[in-house]
């Protein structure tokens, strides 16, 4: 069998899987899944590129996917007036003198001569620019959570199209990648992790807890979207007429024409980043970065500058994990910090590119969509399991009580198991690198 | 008076309850550290670990209490500690022989192992919230305080009282005991020195005849010993929640890495250093302020650096300028 014959089976048997649960369940279920599946393959793109190309390992992929979701804010959403004439200069004035404050760090750090004077002076500008930006911030803060609190009570975006925060938001990851990329790079390889793990940690807290910046745990909702709403759909004719015409009712077509209109905007994306992945692993760029991850040393002694290249690829990885943030919360058409969970983000993205094949693009893709169809289905499969174990007990029996509880957590077994099982018996993967 | 006062205050809020946070990542972070040193991986189930035992503890605690055994004033769950571990340490040695064994003989990059570890912590995630399910458990009984507010402005008649917890004391004590015990084993016993020794040079190690699956077997028991302690410890002093324990990874790594990967005493000072540092900036210092500072300079708002909700900020930082600055950490451990 060739590599291409074992390709389309694979691909062909994640269809069947998507069009088999739109047969036992529903379509708009099916279309669901297909939507996050092609989300998940984006981002597993992403995360290839940055392990499979180059070895860095990245467990913060759910911070730089809130990023992103946090970019659809203050791109889509209409700012909020009162907010910016009570506060918002005041605000964006303190984050300046922050950013200022760490520049002048850095600036001050290189210019003064080292030992003693160079420690108090950089200590000097941070504590001080530490106060003043509070000082200035807090009172911005209070201005702008004070407006109209129940439904505003933050800033707003800037009120552009909803489109434009996909690439934003790729580059709000990307500069969050840098700054950690500079720092824990060129270091142990364990270091990319911890200081990965750190950042999404705090840009989790911090989306939780600025409610001038997106409302925190109040949640953004009802952001603008690429597709239709569906209610206009049901009240235009030409569209009931349509729908009937297919023998479908008018809010079943409706909800599942807007759900296959966000299926093709993503598949253009994804098509997109596939195509510019696919020309960037066989490009000498692509062959480099292969050369590196397999001997760092031999990589170095050719002249390659191996840390530079590392911290390229890491901004690029991360910007696509951002894009795909972006996409998720226009699909959601919220954003719900609470909702960001590092097993669901972080290390389920991990699950799929490890099981797809590290390194190789399809795999990626192709992990993506099997193991998000298996991550939803194992929460229903897993209940039946324990409905079927447990029927043999008898009604109240506390045993029962409790496995049937626990089904839910069945997920997490589940992704250790595979992630496991495919790292010890075929470490390369569904689609091996070639 | 009034710097008493604010001693008393700083003690009550910031310094007892920062030792009793240090001795818990300190104890974390030897565990970490360990792992490192012996078999050269940051272990990242190291917090699901921490979790398992203290659900193992839990749960024989709740046995204990329903037939009746109490240790008297003390917790029941420092009787229930023993089989805790031995429980996790059944666990751990298990994962090691299905797990982590192989890649020891294929000599996998450490990057793999890092991998696998997270493989682990899924799965020991997966366990303990399939028994013991994802919420808040309290399991502290026995007394509740060993000085309390009242007894303490009874005795010495100031204006701000002085509380320690029982937890906050026993988790300072065990601590004490645990760590000499460590060290006494690393640095006497026959073991403990050929553990150092794998932990200096594999090879020269492997030359004198040392049994690397015996040193590695030990570790792991040592390290699941380590890990309930620290997990129960934590869970009496707050409140045993898995999605915490998880997290404390963060704080948990920094403190390893702040004392230099590899080495236990810098596992210590760095446990100590991130637990001051997260207490002290994220405590509001009003009252210590107003007492400590003449009127007119007293601070008008809650004179707090950060709120609570960014104290893994704090760890953080922390971590990202030890990064920059001297990433082998205070003690020169084996990083880079």
């Amino acid at each position: 069998m060739t590599d291409t014959t074992r390709n389309t089976l694979y691909f062909a048997f994640i269809a069947v899987l998507i069009i088999g649960t739109g047969m036992m369940t529903s379509w708009n279920l099916a279309i669901t899944i297909m939507n996050f599946g092609l989300i998940s393959a984006i981002m597993a793109l992403g995360v290839n590129l940055q392990w499979g190309f180059a070895g860095l390992f990245n467990v913060g992929i759910m911070g730089f996917v809130a990023l992103g979701g946090l970019a659809t804010v203050l791109i889509s959403m209409p700012p909020v007036g009162e907010a910016w004439a009570a506060g918002g200069l005041r605000v964006i004035l303190s984050l300046i003198l922050g950013a200022a404050t760490i520049v002048g760090a850095i600036l001050a750090y290189g210019a003064l001569p080292k030992g003693r004077i160079r420690t108090i002076g950089m200590l000097v500008i941070l504590i001080a620019g530490f106060f003043i930006y509070r000082a200035v911030f807090d009172g911005g803060v209070q201005a702008v959570e004070a407006v109209n609190p129940a439904n505003a009570g933050y800033l707003g975006g800037l009120g552009l199209p909803v489109l434009l925060a996909w690439p934003v938001g790729g580059v709000l990851a990307a500069g969050a990648a840098w700054i950690i990329g500079k720092t824990a790079l060129g270091l142990r390889s364990d270091y990319l992790a911890i200081a990965t793990l750190g950042i999404a940690e705090i840009i989790i807290a911090i989306l939780k807890n600025e409610d001038w910046l997106a409302r925190g745990v109040k949640n953004v909702v009802g952001l603008p979207r690429p597709a239709p709403y569906e209610i206009d759909l049901q009240n235009s004719a030409t569209f009931v007429e349509r729908a009937s015409g297919l023998g479908l009712d008018p809010v079943t077509a409706s909800t599942l024409w807007v759900k296959t209109i966000y299926a093709g905007l993503f598949t253009v994306v994804l098509l997109i980043l596939f195509l510019l992945a696919q020309r960037a692993l066989h490009s000498p760029w692509g062959r480099m970065m292969r050369a590196i991850r397999d001997n760092e040393v031999a990589a170095e002694a050719m002249g390659k500058d191996v840390t530079a290249r590392h911290l390229q690829i890491f901004v690029l990885g991360s910007a696509i994990c951002g894009i795909a943030g972006a996409m998720m919360t226009t699909l959601d058409g919220q954003l719900t910090p609470g909702t960001y969970q590092p097993l669901r983000f972080t290390f389920l993205v991990w699950v799929m590119v490890i099981v797809g094949g590290s390194g190789s693009n399809l795999g990626a893709v192709l992990g993506g969509f099997l193991i998000w169809w298996l991550w939803v289905m194992v929460e229903p499969i897993g209940l039946w399991v324990m409905q079927t174990a447990t029927s043999g007990m008898a009604e109240g029996f506390w045993l029962r009580e409790h496995l049937l509880d626990s089904a839910a957590h069945m997920r997490l077994l589940t992704m250790g198991v595979v992630l496991l099982l495919v790292l010890r018996f075929s470490p390369r993967g569904l689609i091996p690198e070639r | 008076m009034d710097l008493l006062n604010a001693f008393i205050t700083l003690s009550n809020f910031v310094l007892i309850p920062a030792i009793a946070y240090g001795s818990q990542l300190a104890l974390g972070a030897l565990g970490v550290t360990l792992i490192y040193g012996i078999l050269r991986f940051s272990n990242f189930a190291h917090g699901d670990t921490m979790a398992f035992g203290t659900m193992a503890t839990i749960l024989i605690t709740w046995g204990f209490q329903s037939v009746g055994i109490s240790a008297g004033p003390l917790p029941t769950a420092l009787l229930a500690l023993p089989f805790g571990i031995a429980v996790c340490a059944a666990l751990i040695l298990a994962t090691d022989r299905g797990v982590y064994r192989f890649y020891r003989t294929q000599k996998a990059k450490p990057i793999i192992f890092v991998m696998v570890s997270l493989g682990v912590m899924f799965i020991m995630n997966g366990l303990v919230r399939f028994i013991i399910g994802p919420n808040d458990q309290r399991f502290a009984d026995g007394e509740r305080f060993i000085i309390s507010v009242r007894t303490f402005k009874a005795m010495t008649g100031l204006d701000e009282g002085l509380a320690i917890r029982t937890t906050q004391g026993i988790t300072v004590v065990t601590a004490i005991i645990v760590v000499a015990l460590l060290f006494y084993f690393l640095n006497r016993t026959r073991t403990g020195k050929s553990m150092r020794a794998y932990s200096d040079n594999e090879d020269l190690a492997l030359l004198s005849g040392i049994n690397p699956e015996r040193v590695v077997m030990v570790t792991w028991l040592i390290v699941a010993a380590l890990a309930t302690v620290a997990g129960v410890l934590y869970g009496l002093d707050k409140s045993f929640k898995p999605f915490v324990y998880f997290q404390l990874l963060l704080p948990i790594f920094a403190s390893a890495i702040v004392g230099g990967l590899g080495s236990p005493i810098g596992a210590i000072a760095g446990g100590f250093t991130i637990a001051f540092s997260e207490v002290m900036i994220t405590y509001a210092w009003k009252k210590v302020a107003g007492y400590a500072l003449p009127e007119a300079l007293a601070p008008d708002g809650l004179a707090q650096l950060l709120s609570t909700d960014y104290k893994f900020a704090v760890s953080f930082v922390i971590l990202l300028i030890v990064l920059l600055f001297r990433p082998t950490g205070l003690f020169a451990g084996k990083s880079v």
